[in-house]
């Protein structure tokens, strides 16, 4: 910024060499308008500089991401009193090893044939899915890139690793937040993690590759190989 | 304060300078690489639930057993069923594309009535119950005006429940023309009732054979069962079995053969006896077979020892006396030799004289009903179904005479004559078939003369098929009735395609049906309830599936948990009571003696050459088919996947390859890829000329299984079929189809 105003400066007393010595008031205006430019420039400076801070650390999040309801508010914490297994009672291994990841209709049916309680949320589930025979269309936070293999037996049952490493105390919510899509990838914002620059306090507070190679690192030496989960 | 250059440079330089600061342009770059790395619009297959579902595949006669992966209630991917009898495992081209009959965009997603004219594809698509009432009105009708007779059904098999209820359908309606789609079967079949006595199908214990003598089979371009065959190369390849391949064009086949012996066409029969006289001569055959369980070898003996010498045999076919005098001795030195016959993959009946000369020889070794050897199989009988109560009309209806005089007195020893029957549909001043139905086949497509069967369908008022995407036959139907996909439906499909145990197998629903579309099972059922009286109390099922779990009874577990029902109790008859002859015993001359060379017999009784179409001065060429794994030319065509496995020297673009030695090729002046019109008595096909030196001069081939009108832009357009070139050739005393070839001449475009 200084450079800026030497050079305004230093602008100057040419401009004067090169014009009628005697002509001083024309003189002064030059060093004023100097000033003032110089002004005027760090000004401009500085309001391009706050309008992209601004744009770049609270529009463009907002912009990038757009804001989904789940189809149904489902209540983690609710259904986590009733089952006996934790997470892995809807959330279960296939005999095969496979995850099975989110729920199919079949499994919530075992419960939810009828309408059983008064919340207005079950009673639209079981009326717009159960009846029609529907899958619900659920927005996975937790979805990885499908150029992305993981495999969840690898990290519960052979590395014994509790869910919540990775997904956070999702188990304990009542409601389901809003899911924050990304425009141009169309992921969940959850992968990046909600913080835009991407700092984390959590283990769950992000699931990118970083994350993965950093716990790797620390519990396996390595950071593991591209083709362990890119095949 | 105004915005000068310099004012806006600043302000640009500030903006840089925050959006350096700010996460927008790291998290930009992120989610674009992430987005080229994962391109929305590819297709991403979803994640789910891996399961497996064991069925059998119905798009050849083959019968594989196929394990269906499936992701939720998605199929993926069709493999074989690993210790399956027929397959162990593998699966051809055609079934692992059999996805895309599935999936494809051709399927007919619900029932169809014409509203263009035939052949023009206009339709209308109506509702399941509009359409079984026209059916049920219009057979009603036929059958108030006594007509019952007129009605008609082609079929591509007469063995199941599908083939059975269609069957009883006729019966307790009153008319006896069930027709099952010609093949090498037939002529087996009637070779096998008149030698062996009975009905049974030939079974081929390929694997355990250490000599097979094939008189142009493509054991390995899909013969009888494809995978089969092709697992049996293998084990001979390891055993160092030896392979003989008689046929006058270098095949797949013939190239994996230890010897390839290129013959004149149609003289295989001729060349069969030949090595029988070499035998005989020779006493090199099987005394104890001949002697206590054949009824006439001496008179065979003297028929084949006067009249086939190798000189005589070597002038008829064209392979040298040496090679004939070598090859029955090695045939009959083998301890497990085995000599089979259907041209190419056996999709024509071919000539009876042909599989009796090379059945005389398995006899002649003693390889019946033996490891390695041909073994008469009788159908697994499992349908037992009361009998059909008829009415007065029906009775009426069912003595009358078959349309293809199958079983007449004049061809007593047929089954079913297709041939004959679009013969008799086009000669007669009103069609003798007023409704035709048609599943599982393609006859528009699939028989001699093309454009003589589509005549045929011209004259058939009312033509209801079955099929479920509009081949060339659905093409000229006026309701198409669309079937489910074969892994959309149960159905019992015993196997008979060359396998010499008795095995049923059971194609499952892999997937729900994804149209509206009607098991045929349950079309019959429907249509006879709606006909009422003796009719619907022939089938006193609710649907399809009660009816097949109530006849498979207590298979029907094994059936659901493995894909097929192996007869456990099965095993072939020792020669002690294994012929059902008038004799009781093996007949050499069975076939001979229903030619009418009953007291006198001659050697024109045991060859005579079939005479192929046209004039050798006007058509100096033979043209003959080929068949290839690599293009299906049965009921149902090559579906994407298979078409584009196509070499460029048998397809580019939408022209066709004729092979032709180069020998003839510079009498014509024509060189590799130049254009020519090939001209038959029966037809004209620009095609392209493809130079091999493994064909016999004078002769071109041609591929089959090209030239559809659907069902998708995949394979229609692309190639001539074979069958708009060539015409029938009745065997005068059976009745069947026997041609293999005609003549024809080219042209250079």
């Amino acid at each position: 910024m200084t450079t800026l105003d030497d050079k305004a400066k230093e602008v100057s007393p040419d401009v004067v060499g090169d014009t009628n010595q005697t002509s001083s008031p024309d003189n002064c205006n030059c060093e004023n308008k100097g000033k003032d430019s110089g002004g005027f420039i760090l000004l401009f400076f500085i309001i391009g500089l706050a309008a992209a801070l601004v744009a770049g650390w609270i529009i463009f999040p907002k912009l990038l991401y757009s804001q989904k309801k789940q189809p149904i508010d489902f209540n983690h914490a609710l259904h986590n009193e009733l089952v006996e297994e934790g997470c892995e009672s809807c959330h279960f291994f296939r005999e095969d090893g496979s995850f099975s990841g989110v729920p199919k209709l079949a499994q919530c049916i075992e419960c939810h044939e009828e309408v059983q309680g008064e919340d207005p949320e079950e009673e639209k589930f079981v009326e717009t899915y159960v009846a029609n025979e529907n899958e619900v269309p659920w927005l996975v936070y937790s979805r990885q890139p499908d150029c992305v293999f993981f495999s969840h037996a690898a990290h519960v049952k052979a590395a014994e690793m509790d869910c919540t490493v990775c997904h956070g105390h999702i188990g304990e919510s009542t409601h389901l937040k809003t899911y924050e899509e990304n425009r141009i990838s169309g992921y969940s914002r959850d992968i990046w993690g909600k913080n835009i620059a991407g700092f984390k306090k959590n283990t769950w507070d992000r699931m990118k590759m970083d994350d993965c190679a950093k716990c790797h690192q620390k519990e396996t030496g390595s950071k593991g190989a591209c083709f362990q989960c890119h095949k | 304060m105004k915005l000068n250059r310099r004012n806006f440079l600043s302000l640009g330089v500030g903006v840089v300078a925050g959006t350096t600061l700010s996460p927008l342009p790291w998290k930009l770059m992120d989610d674009v690489s992430i987005w080229t790395q994962n391109w929305p619009w590819t297709p991403v297959p979803p994640d789910g639930e891996v399961t497996y579902e064991k069925s059998v595949c119905t798009l050849c006669p083959g019968g594989c057993g196929i394990t269906v992966r499936k992701i939720d209630d998605r199929a993926v991917k069709i493999e074989g069923i690993e210790g399956h009898p027929v397959n162990d495992g593998g699966v051809c081209l055609l079934g692992l594309s059999g996805l895309q009959l599935l999936y494809g965009p051709t399927r007919i997603k619900s029932p169809l009535k014409r509203v263009g004219e035939r052949g023009e594809g206009k339709w209308q698509t109506i509702s399941w119950n509009q359409a079984l009432t026209e059916v049920a009105v219009k057979l009603g009708e036929l059958r108030s005006n006594d007509r019952s007779h007129t009605v008609a059904c082609i079929s591509g098999s007469d063995q199941g429940t599908v083939p059975g209820l269609l069957n009883r359908f006729l019966t307790a309606y009153g008319s006896p023309n069930y027709i099952r789609t010609p093949s090498i079967h037939d002529s087996y079949e009637i070779a096998l009732s008149l030698m062996h006595g009975g009905q049974s199908s030939a079974g081929f214990d390929v694997e355990n054979a250490d000599f097979v003598l094939s008189f142009g089979s493509g054991i390995i371009d899909g013969w009888m069962s494809p995978v089969r065959m092709i697992k049996a190369n293998s084990i001979w390849k390891n055993e160092k079995s030896k392979v003989v391949q008689i046929e006058p064009r270098l095949s797949n086949t013939a190239a994996k053969s230890d010897t390839w012996v290129p013959i004149k066409p149609g003289t295989d029969a001729a060349l069969a006896l030949g090595l029988a006289h070499v035998i005989i001569k020779e006493s090199l055959y099987n005394k104890d077979f001949v002697e206590k369980y054949a009824f006439d070898f001496n008179a065979f003996k003297t028929i084949v020892l006067e009249s086939f010498g190798p000189d005589d045999v070597a002038k008829i076919t064209g392979v040298d006396k040496k090679t004939i005098l070598s090859l029955a001795k090695q045939f009959a030195g083998a301890s497990k030799p085995l000599a089979i016959c259907g041209r190419g993959q056996g999709k024509t009946p071919g000539s009876i004289d042909e599989v009796a000369a090379v059945h005389a020889l398995n006899a002649l070794v003693g390889n019946i009903n033996k490891p390695g050897g041909v073994w008469a199989v009788s159908q697994p009988d499992y349908i037992k179904w009361p009998e059909v109560q008829m009415d007065a009309v029906a009775s009426s209806g069912m003595k009358r005479e078959r349309v293809d005089g199958a079983g007449s007195e004049k061809f007593p020893n047929a089954n079913y004559l297709l041939n004959r029957w679009v013969g008799a549909v086009n000669s007669s001043k009103e069609s003798p078939v007023q409704a035709l139905f048609i599943t599982d086949a393609n006859p528009c497509y699939t028989l001699s003369d093309t454009s003589v069967v589509k005549k045929a369908f011209d004259r058939i008022p009312f033509v209801v098929s079955f099929s479920s995407n509009i081949n060339e036959t659905a093409l000229n139907a006026d309701l198409i009735l669309p079937s489910h996909a074969s892994l959309e439906r149960y159905e019992d499909v015993p196997l008979s395609a060359g396998l010499t145990k008795s095995v049923i197998a059971l194609s499952k629903p892999v997937v729900k049906p994804q149209f509206n579309t009607k098991h045929v099972g349950d079309v019959i059922i429907e249509i006879a309830k709606k006909l009422g009286g003796s009719i619907e109390e022939a089938f006193p099922w609710d649907d399809y599936e009660t009816c097949l779990k109530a006849t498979l009874g207590d298979k029907w577990d094994a059936l659901v948990e493995n894909g097929y029902w192996s007869d456990p109790d099965f095993g072939v008859p020792p020669w002690e009571g294994a012929f059902a002859t008038g004799s009781m015993k093996f007949e050499f001359l069975g076939v001979v003696r229903a030619r009418g060379g009953e007291k006198d017999v001659q050697a024109k009784h045991l060859f005579t050459p079939v005479t192929i179409e046209g004039n050798e001065k006007s058509y100096p060429l033979t043209l003959i088919p080929y068949d290839s794994l690599r293009l299906a030319n049965g009921s149902i065509g090559d579906p994407p996947f298979a078409i584009k496995t196509v070499e460029d020297t048998v397809l580019k673009h939408k022209d066709v390859f004729i092979e032709m030695n180069p020998e003839t090729a510079e009498a014509y002046d024509i060189s590799e890829g130049d254009y020519a019109v090939l001209n038959t008595p029966k037809g004209k096909a620009r095609v392209k000329i493809h130079l091999f030196d493994g064909i016999m001069p004078g002769l071109v081939a041609m591929p089959t299984g090209l030239g559809h009108t659907g069902p998708d832009e995949y394979l229609a357009g692309k190639g001539i079929n074979f069958n708009e070139l060539i015409g029938p050739v009745e065997d005068a005393d059976f009745g069947l189809d026997v041609v293999w070839g005609i003549r024809a001449n080219l042209t250079k475009a």
